[in-house]
């Protein structure tokens, strides 16, 4: 970290705003609100086809069901029939016609939840079935597409493969992830004079729930007000999926007169929602006697389930991170978007980029095992330079690299070589148990791809007594955005940070608002906040000059007061004579991105402000009776530029490392034949849990930091890169698994990678080639 | 203290400790869940709703209740925890703590805040309650420890590492003021010296009423079980909590057996362990320990401590799930089961229960008494149980095995093989048995033997494997179980890097 001691703070490692209340159960989220008089709660009737026709709904036991008031469905939306957040295709009741199992067709009101999600189940609907399209084979192999497939190419790619000295082509499959936010999807609406709804609801994106429920109340945006205080975490499932709640709880508010509560419980929310695409990834690759890439194919498919959705810029960003921290020089790359007969797929912490990654890193692998060297040799000589060999295949320059630094530097730390020396020799000791270690990078694109989104608003207000009220765009999801912007303000005004609040996010605040998604919270709303106070400040000293008779420049903001000339004035108090002189103390803020554009159609341009690095390094043992597995050690090295919060960020990438390895090991979803989740809980779906932190885990910042743009002072976005350090996890696994084999041995493993696909993976080894188990491994680097 | 002297629970009225009050209950649904009550009827939102099924933790609470050392404080959680199972009991909420701290945060939320420990705070007050209740039972927690406190809370924010840190040093932070003489008075003052009987008009139901007993005795409950032999018994709650919560179900007459002191009770002889119906699993566990710490997989991975902290093993045996942990290797240890109807007892085999899918050998009124595992060890016995499923901690198995042996020089005198996973009940391995009694222990002999197997089960293909997994993994763990007594090491649990 660069000096900081001087600052009051910013890069402190000052707890989470709300921490206190978090601990003593007083931070309220929207179900802890006290519920108004008339209060109805509703529940969804969903389907429990994955693709039918719906004949007829007989809603006679529904409405008989005790204590229910009311049932809508398609018919009864006064406007838009539609969630969708770009492409008007989501119907918030189906019309004629499901397309997953889970999919939303009624809700009912009742006087209790119970009671309204009991008749929920009650309505008996006659379906005629069509085929169902379930995984992403059978979609590509039938064309079915939620969007025109996309390719970026550069080069010659087919001749630069043919024209190496070896080739390689293989397949990866990485499923999806299910959000698993503590706090399931909420809404409440609240009907309002002349027309207007009131939304409590939980999301990371109140400006497009207030779009779609306009839209679906055929009102305009001024007649919806969304407000979030906070959520029990987002991770991207809160980005466009709460509208579908918000939805119905406003039009079921707009149709009775009464507040109506719409809380999905934990199965219903895995069932309805949907997740992180799983992709298949196809790679051809040509190279040299050093691993050299010379020409690579990709072929990504990902399933984006019934609807778009978020399914093109998450592809985009797929094929934008294909490369990770590789220069792919001859490179084509090719994005399906396969529309299957599941929930529709949506952002999660990382966008596509995970994925993305997955494919490349799995190619350094096979050709690291191909040619018997270690995968971090490989992965080294083809990282991007840093003045030459640095252009992205879509035409971005890569100006701020750091990989070469951070790798070293981790690979040192981390004792990389000598431990790899010991994992080889305990796994030609024989035995059951395997082990591996692997190092892997990140670097990843910071900015949302959709050039628009990267503005942000802010609203601040200082009060006579000194206090300081701060507004912005954002919204808080646990990442600590409120804390990093409080700590932004108490800085330019040198205040303590308990004079500042950071009320609610709240559309009637700040306007036309960006989703907080793309790691982007702290440096767009940041930089807006900022420039309120700025504001603000610039009037307050303007106002102490005059009144203190001290020249512009001699006023200071200090950490005792205001310093004007040879007179210190307090915070509060000179707030108080501004206001007496009638200044204005409040302030709009407003921020966009500089430098970047980037085209759509052609798929090139600057689409990302700058890059986030990391890496880790991770050591694991296996059982090759069961498959079973335990990470053993992990070492991480991140870069969060010039750290806002230190603590804050450490959490980003502790947590976010962990969620990864939940994706990448455990986190398996499953549908059955018919294509229901069957893993729509806890009990089947294991995200994890405390003793799946490594035992012994060394996680650092790097010291050094310094984001080479004008970021919100000098920091580096932390919220997703972080999550694909766990790749370094699932290598170390294919490390393992690979010592079986022999010299050579290539294994294929699908992620997640359960103990069941440890020992699927084991099994195909002895398919594959024959290997001497203690035979020489892996020529000297 | 005399009877006389127990203001006890009138018919009725549950009574329970909340911030060191008597709190009275009258008139609430029998299945309101504890948490439900205290959201709904009492406004203390602090507690949290994440799944309804205990598998999350946000609603971990703690509960305080006498036993034979003073007063004993458990995390259970109560999204499936019903309200009138805290009839004599005090409870804690996160509300609770800052009133046994002076009106300042307590040193486990104090320990959470410097250290950290939380994001977006949904987990968090269920974590707090966890740790509380480590605070209070443990001095100085090792990693391990830790881990099974927490193996019940999931937080999807942090990867753990910064409450990992605040378990640590919570104790840096001194003492809260829970006076644990003063609550055990307290506790006294209302234990129920009677039965509880609750008779509650079902809102989703007219003209019903949902009835809930708990007597106080053991004849008392099998009369109520003859009088009523469709009721629902509850226990520990831990899987009917979910026939309420997940299926929506009507449970309209319910006989609680917790408050039966006939039941809660331990028995060691010296051939055998004599385990009562009320035994929570917690409980059961400390003592099997003490003569089969070769069960401590089993123990450990079994769910969490709210989980067995709520739970019986009874009510693990008596629920006949095929994929219950504690049966296999409860049958491959011979353990037996004393059932009771009305004044009638009889002993069966455990191994005899399980005729079909959830179907179990007791007859109308019927219930689990108590569960009695043998303890003899002689020269040559072998025991190793495992539990294989996608996540350590708080997993349901995909396959669960368990073996014992007995070899007399050298040569398989007596083999009983069990698992859980495999079919439609926890069954015996007959073939496999066979193929190994009388064969010298080596492994040919195991080969023989998994190849026996094959003609065991039929397991099925699910969320958690499929059958192809699952035959090829209940094979490979009995080559482990040979590995073990040939001292191999096999488990990646033990292994540090």
């Amino acid at each position: 970290m660069a000096d900081k001691q001087d600052n009051l703070a910013v890069g402190k490692a000052l707890p989470h705003e709300s921490a206190h209340l978090h601990v003593s159960g007083e931070a309220g989220y929207v179900d802890d609100q006290p519920e108004p008089r008339g209060l109805l709660y509703a529940a969804i009737g969903c389907s429990d086809r994955a693709h039918a026709r719906i004949r007829h709904i007989d809603f006679s036991a529904v409405r008989a069901a005790p204590g229910v008031v009311e049932i809508i469905s398609a018919g009864d939306i006064p406007g838009a029939n539609n969630h969708g957040p770009v492409i008007a295709d989501d119907p918030v009741f189906a019309d004629g016609l499901v397309e997953y199992v889970g999919q939303s067709v009624f809700a009912v009101l009742a006087d209790t939840a119970n009671n309204a999600r009991k008749a929920a189940r009650m309505a008996r609907i006659d379906y005629e079935e069509l085929p169902a399209i379930l995984d992403i084979d059978s979609a590509v192999a039938q064309g079915s597409f939620v969007l025109p497939s996309q390719t970026i190419e550069r080069g010659q790619p087919d001749q630069a493969i043919a024209g190496a000295s070896h080739q390689l082509q293989g397949r990866l499959r990485v499923g999806g992830q299910d959000h698993f936010y503590l706090e399931g999807q909420i809404a409440v609406a609240y009907p309002r004079e002349d027309g207007a709804t009131l939304v409590h609801v939980s999301t990371q994106h109140p400006t497009e729930v207030q779009h779609l429920v306009a839209a679906a109340l055929g009102k305009s945006s001024k007649d919806v007000v969304v407000e979030c205080r906070r959520m029990g975490g987002g991770f991207g499932g809160k980005e466009t999926t709460p509208a579908l709640f918000a939805v119905i709880a406003a039009v079921a508010a707009h149709r009775t007169g009464r507040p109506v509560k719409l809380r999905v419980d934990r199965d219903a929310d895995m069932m309805i929602t949907g997740k992180r695409h799983g992709f298949r990834i196809d790679y051809k690759a040509g190279f040299d006697a050093r691993g050299l890439i010379r020409g690579i194919d990709l072929e990504l498919a990902s399933d984006c389930g019934r609807s778009t959705d978020l399914s093109g810029p998450i592809n985009v960003r797929a094929m934008f991170h294909s490369d990770n921290c590789y220069f792919l020089e001859h490179v084509r790359i090719t994005s399906h978007r396969c529309k299957t007969h599941k929930a529709s797929n949506v952002a999660f912490r990382g966008f596509g980029g995970p994925q993305g990654m997955m494919g490349i890193e799995n190619v350094i692998d096979e050709i690291a095992r191909y040619l018997d060297k270690d995968p971090l040799d490989v992965r080294k000589i083809n990282f991007y330079g840093k003045n030459d060999s640095n252009v992205t295949p879509y035409g971005m320059t890569v100006e701020d690299n750091i990989i070469h630094e951070l790798v070293d530097e981790l690979e040192i730390k981390s004792g990389y070589r000598e431990r790899r020396r010991q994992v080889d020799e305990f796994n030609d000791s024989g035995g059951i148990l395997k082990r591996g270690i692997a190092l892997t990078p990140v670097k990843f694109g910071i900015s949302f791809t959709a050039t628009f989104y990267n503005q942000a608003g802010a609203l601040l207000h200082v009060y006579r007594d000194g206090s300081i009220m701060l507004n912005h765009g954002g919204t808080e999801m646990g990442q600590g955005l409120y804390t990093k912007v409080s700590q932004v303000i108490a800085e330019e005004f040198q205040v303590d940070r308990d004079r500042i609040k950071c009320t609610a996010a709240n559309t009637g605040k700040v306007p036309n608002t960006s989703a907080t998604a793309a790691s982007s919270g702290s440096d767009l709303n940041g930089m807006a906040a900022r420039a309120a106070a700025v504001v603000i400040k610039r009037r307050m000293a303007e106002f102490a000059a005059q009144h203190y008779g001290a020249p512009l420049e001699q006023v200071r903001f200090t950490r005792a007061g205001v310093q004007a000339g040879r007179e210190l004035i307090d915070f509060a108090e000179l707030a108080n004579q501004a206001y007496l002189a009638r200044i204005s103390l409040s302030s709009t803020g407003y921020y966009r991105t500089p430098k970047i554009n980037y085209d759509q159609e052609t798929l090139s341009g600057r689409p990302f402000f700058y890059f986030a690095y990391g890496a880790a390094v991770s050591e694991v043992v296996l059982d090759t009776l069961t498959g079973e597995h335990r990470i053993l050690r992990t070492d991480i090295l991140h870069d969060a530029g010039e750290s806002l919060n230190p603590a804050i960020d450490m959490g980003q990438v502790e947590g976010g490392y962990l969620q990864g390895v939940g994706w990448l090991t455990g986190e398996e979803l499953w549908w059955d034949p018919q294509g229901t989740l069957m893993t729509h809980s806890p009990s089947t779906y294991k995200i994890p849990a405390c003793s799946d932190w490594p035992r012994e885990c060394n996680v650092e910042l790097v010291d050094w930091g310094r984001n080479r743009e004008e970021t919100i002072y000098r920091s580096k976005a932390v919220g997703e890169p972080p999550l694909m350090l766990a790749i370094s996890v699932y290598h170390a696994l294919k490390d393992a698994i690979a010592a079986l084999g022999g010299v050579r041995a290539r294994p294929v493993l699908s992620a997640p990678a359960t103990p069941e696909q440890v020992l699927n993976s084991i099994g195909n080894l002895s398919g594959q080639k024959p290997g001497t188990a203690n035979g020489k491994r892996r020529a000297a680097a | 203290m005399s009877a006389t002297e127990h203001t006890g629970a009138d018919n009725g009225t549950i009574r329970f400790l909340l911030d060191d009050n008597v709190h009275e209950v009258t008139d609430v649904a029998p299945t309101t869940t504890v948490l439900n009550y205290l959201r709904e009827y009492l406004q203390r939102t602090g507690t949290k709703e994440g799944c309804a099924e205990g598998d999350c933790g946000a609603c971990t609470v703690v509960v305080a209740e006498p036993d034979t050392q003073g007063v004993r404080f458990r995390s259970i959680n109560s999204c499936i925890q019903f309200l009138p199972t805290l009839n004599g009991k005090a409870l804690y909420t996160v509300e609770s703590l800052k009133k046994i701290s002076n009106g300042g945060l307590h040193p486990v939320q104090q320990a959470m805040v410097d250290c950290h420990g939380s994001q977006c705070g949904f987990c968090t007050p269920g974590f707090v309650m966890s740790l509380f209740a480590l605070y209070r039972n443990s001095a100085a927690p090792t990693r391990d420890e830790i881990d099974d406190a927490l193996s019940g809370n999931l937080c999807r924010c942090t990867g753990y590492q910064p409450i990992i840190r605040a378990a640590r040093r919570m104790y840096d932070y001194g003492q809260d003021l829970v006076d644990e003489a003063e609550l055990g008075r307290r506790l006294d003052k209302i234990r129920p010296g009677e039965s509880l009987e609750l008779s509650v008009e079902n809102s989703s139901r007219v003209e019903v009423r949902d009835r809930y007993f708990a007597p106080a005795g053991l004849s008392e409950l099998a009369d109520l079980l003859v009088r009523h032999p469709g009721a629902t018994i509850l226990a520990g709650g831990t899987d009917i909590g979910l026939w309420f919560t997940k299926e929506y179900r009507d449970l309209p007459v319910i006989i609680y057996i917790g408050q039966v002191g006939d039941l809660d009770y331990i028995d060691e002889t010296a051939d055998r362990l004599e385990i009562g119906a009320a035994v929570s699993l917690t409980d059961a566990f400390a003592v099997l320990d003490k003569y089969y710490p070769d069960l401590f997989e089993i123990m450990r991975r079994f769910a969490s401590p709210p989980i067995r902290n709520a739970g019986t093993l009874c009510g693990n045996i008596a629920n006949g799930s095929p994929i219950g942990d504690t049966m296999p290797a409860l049958i491959s240890l011979g353990a037996v089961l004393v059932l009771r109807r009305g004044s009638q007892v009889r002993e069966l085999p455990l191994d005899e229960f399980y005729p079909g899918y959830r179907e179990t050998a007791l007859q109308e009124s019927e219930f689990v008494q108590a569960v009695q595992v043998p303890l003899r060890r002689g020269a040559g016995v072998h025991f190793r149980s495992y539990k294989i499923a996608k996540r350590y901690d708080q997993d349901i198995s995909a396959v669960c095995g368990a073996y014992y042996l007995r070899l007399e020089s050298g040569v398989v005198a007596d083999a009983r093989i069990c698992y859980g996973g495999m079919a439609a009940v926890p069954q015996r391995a007959r073939q496999c048995e066979d193929s190994l009694r009388g064969r010298h222990w080596d492994q040919a002999t195991v080969e023989a033997a998994i190849k026996a197997m094959v003609e065991d089960y039929q397991p099925l293909t699910d969320m958690r494997a499929t059958s192809g997994y699952r035959r090829r993994v209940a094979g490979n763990l009995l080559k482990r179980f040979y590995l073990e007594t040939t001292g191999v090491e096999t488990s990646v649990w033990a292994q540090h890097g």
